[in-house]
């Protein structure tokens, strides 16, 4: 009895996990082995069910890397992969330095305005993110808002050239991933015991050691979750780079939608969706073996 | 000069009754407000060498507040805080000779053990060979040499109580804080830990400054108990004075198990007292204190271990009074009594279980006197 409500329960999240990302995944894979052709859907082979067990055998027996091996030769897309993966790192890095201080302060505040605060930071999930990306251009742009004000302070004389550059893309990464960086962070530092400063300071440190030796250690395990969080989404983005980031940010996801829309070849798309799938799994495989053993030492 | 050594020589640990001591730390007036709340009322102080001294009082009376002034994590509103004839008020917390054991122990949980305790040395200028001897040594004195290794979540609540000792201690302060160092133990831990912080404290001869709300734990280990109630001190003095010799209502009712009658002072003649404290009642007789004057108000205080209990009349005793037992508490080592007197005052009496198997020679309902010599009881005006 127990056995089976158990075995039921589990299966709910199974199905749905096989229903909604390996079926979806194995037509992926599937196209990326085919061939491109001028069809509907544009690509061959078909399975036709009709044909029973011989039409299986005749579409496994049409599959080949031919696209894997594509993408090998043309440099266009391991550049694209490594560029990627570069400003998901780099964006990553300065999502951290402006999400810790800003969990820190939200940690030290006091207690009845942290609600606020949380608040505040989760705000913006509740306009469209396409919307406040294009806001970004209003801002960034030649006669954006930040030029204007730049020249208003007298600042500049010429406006600066930020919309279309890496820049931009950095900017949009950092303002939209910037929750998944503070939260974590600030759950690992609302938690911390206040009497562990007070003892580092009652032992000889100052306020800064304190913070180094004794809160900053603590909060790793919140950093290297907000990391994880920022990173891995980031290597995917296509949106960002392509209206922040002009022509000259070269990032997969962008290639992806490219090759999807304005290629029509599905296969090659595929493919390198797939690939991507399989240069992610390594930091999705660590963050998820790092999230085990956080809650393996708070039991 | 060991108290042991004192001892030997027949001498008395009790430097707060020379003249000359130079006490270690010396309160001056101090005050300390959170806004309009006055946590600490004008208090002065001192507290000598090799003291093991005890902050008692309810929660709220400012007795952690005076030793975060000392920690060095409040600073005084007003008033002066010396330690070793130097005003400390100005010196932060990192860079005071003074540490503390914390309540919540506050051991760091992403540290080993021996990298706990070597926290606050590695942050001196110690060498650093120096650091793993002195290291080995504390965790000889808490006796956990085999626990160096291990993170503080690997082990028991208890080697973590003696963890946060051997770490407050590691760099030989001059003052050492205890708050609450007990209070998250259990009963019987609790009373071994006890002896075992006061062999600690006479090993090292550092002087120990620990608050608590538990009575009997300050009497237990501290050489003076200061007993606080709203920021201010209402009695300082060693353990048996407090116990004996209460000065007040207060202290009389904070420490211990106590039986208060109100009164009036009738008369006084050659030291003894006479309180009138009921009509129809015959008037208590009591030492009286020096001062007393006929018509004071005041307090009749005995313990209920000095009150005997009997079925007929004492004949030599200064006091009896005719009641009935309302109840019985049987504690193990001894019974409580709850007699009711004639007007309605209940009075406790405590009497030890001297024998196995006898049966209580007294039961419910039962006429009884209880009864008290003239010494026995003490007569406060506080």
């Amino acid at each position: 009895m127990g056995n089976t409500r158990r075995l039921f329960l589990i299966l709910v999240p199974y199905s749905w996990l096989l229903l909604l990302f390996l079926v979806p995944f194995a037509i992926v894979l599937k196209i990326s082995l085919s061939d491109s052709a001028l069809a509907i859907p544009p690509y061959t082979p078909t399975l036709d069910l009709s044909a029973g067990w011989a039409g299986i055998k005749a579409l496994f027996a049409d599959f080949d890397f031919e696209n894997y091996a594509w993408l090998a030769e043309d440099n266009l897309y391991w550049k694209a992969y490594l560029s990627s993966l570069w400003i998901a790192a780099l964006s990553t890095l300065l999502a951290l330095m402006v999400g810790f201080p800003i969990a820190y302060g939200m940690a030290r505040a006091p207690e009845e305005w942290r609600p606020t605060l949380m608040m505040l930071v989760i705000l913006p999930f509740w306009t469209s993110f396409l919307i406040r990306v294009y806001s970004w251009i209003g801002i960034l742009g030649q006669n954006g808002y930040l030029n204007q004000l730049l020249e208003w302070l007298g600042l500049i004389d010429e406006p600066l050239i930020i919309l279309n550059t890496p820049i931009a893309v950095y900017i949009g990464i950092v303002y939209t991933y910037l929750p998944f960086m503070v939260l974590p962070i600030y759950a690992t530092l609302e938690k911390l015991d206040a009497d562990l400063l007070e003892a580092a300071e009652d032992l000889g440190c100052s306020r800064f050691q304190a913070f180094w030796l004794v809160t900053f250690p603590l909060s790793r395990p919140g950093v290297i979750a907000g990391c994880f969080l920022v990173f891995i989404p980031v290597v995917g983005e296509f949106v960002i780079p392509s209206l922040l980031g002009g022509s000259k940010t070269l990032m997969i996801g962008k290639v992806l939608w490219d090759e999807f829309f304005a290629n029509r070849d599905w296969p090659v798309a595929s493919a390198v969706a797939v690939l991507l799938l399989l240069i992610l799994i390594i930091p999705i495989v660590l963050f998820q073996r790092q999230q085990q053993r956080q809650q393996e030492a708070e039991q | 000069m060991s108290r042991d050594a004192a001892k030997a020589r027949g001498e008395v640990f009790a430097p707060w009754l020379d003249e000359n001591a130079e006490p270690l730390i010396r309160f001056d007036r101090v005050t300390k407000k959170f806004g309009d709340f006055v946590a600490i009322d004008d208090l002065s102080i001192d507290i000598y060498e090799r003291e093991f001294f005890a902050l008692l009082g309810p929660s709220g009376c400012g007795k952690t507040t005076l030793m975060r002034m000392l920690a060095g994590f409040e600073t005084p509103t007003t008033g002066k805080i010396m330690l070793a004839g130097k005003n400390i008020g100005p010196i932060p917390a990192n860079k005071r000779p003074v540490n503390m054991m914390f309540q919540s122990y506050a051991l760091f949980p992403h540290l080993t053990v021996a990298d706990n305790i070597a926290f606050g040395l590695k942050r001196s200028d110690m060498p650093k060979d120096q650091i793993a001897a002195r290291v080995d040594e504390m965790l000889g004195l808490v006796q956990l040499k085999k626990f160096g290794g291990r993170k503080p979540h690997q082990i028991s609540g208890g080697q973590r109580q003696r963890v946060a000792l051997a770490r407050a201690l590691a760099k030989s302060p001059k003052l050492l804080l205890l708050d609450e160092p007990l209070a998250a133990l259990d009963r019987k831990l609790r009373e071994e830990t006890q002896f075992e912080l006061m062999d600690i404290q006479e090993k090292l001869g550092t002087t120990f400054v620990i608050v608590t709300h538990d009575q009997e734990e300050a009497m237990t280990v501290a050489s003076r108990v200061a007993v606080m109630d709203h920021g201010q001190l209402i009695q300082v003095a060693t353990p048996e004075a407090i116990y004996e010799t209460p000065n007040s209502r207060y202290v009389a009712d904070f420490i211990g198990d106590i039986n208060l009658i109100e009164g009036a002072v009738k008369s006084v003649a050659r030291d003894i007292a006479e309180i009138s404290w009921a009509e129809s009642m015959e008037p208590l007789r009591a030492t009286a204190p020096e001062g007393l004057t006929k018509g004071a108000n005041c307090c009749f205080a005995i313990r209920p271990e000095k009150v005997s209990i009997s079925a007929e009349r004492p004949e030599k005793a200064a006091n009896a009074l005719p009641g009935k037992v309302i109840d019985i508490g049987y504690l193990g080592n001894m019974s409580t009594y709850h007699v009711e007197l004639a007007n309605g005052q209940m009075v406790k009496a405590q009497v030890p279980n001297q024998n196995r198997l006898s049966r209580h020679a007294f039961t419910w309902e039962d006429a009884v006197w209880v009864s008290f010599t003239a010494t026995a009881g003490l007569v406060l005006t506080a």
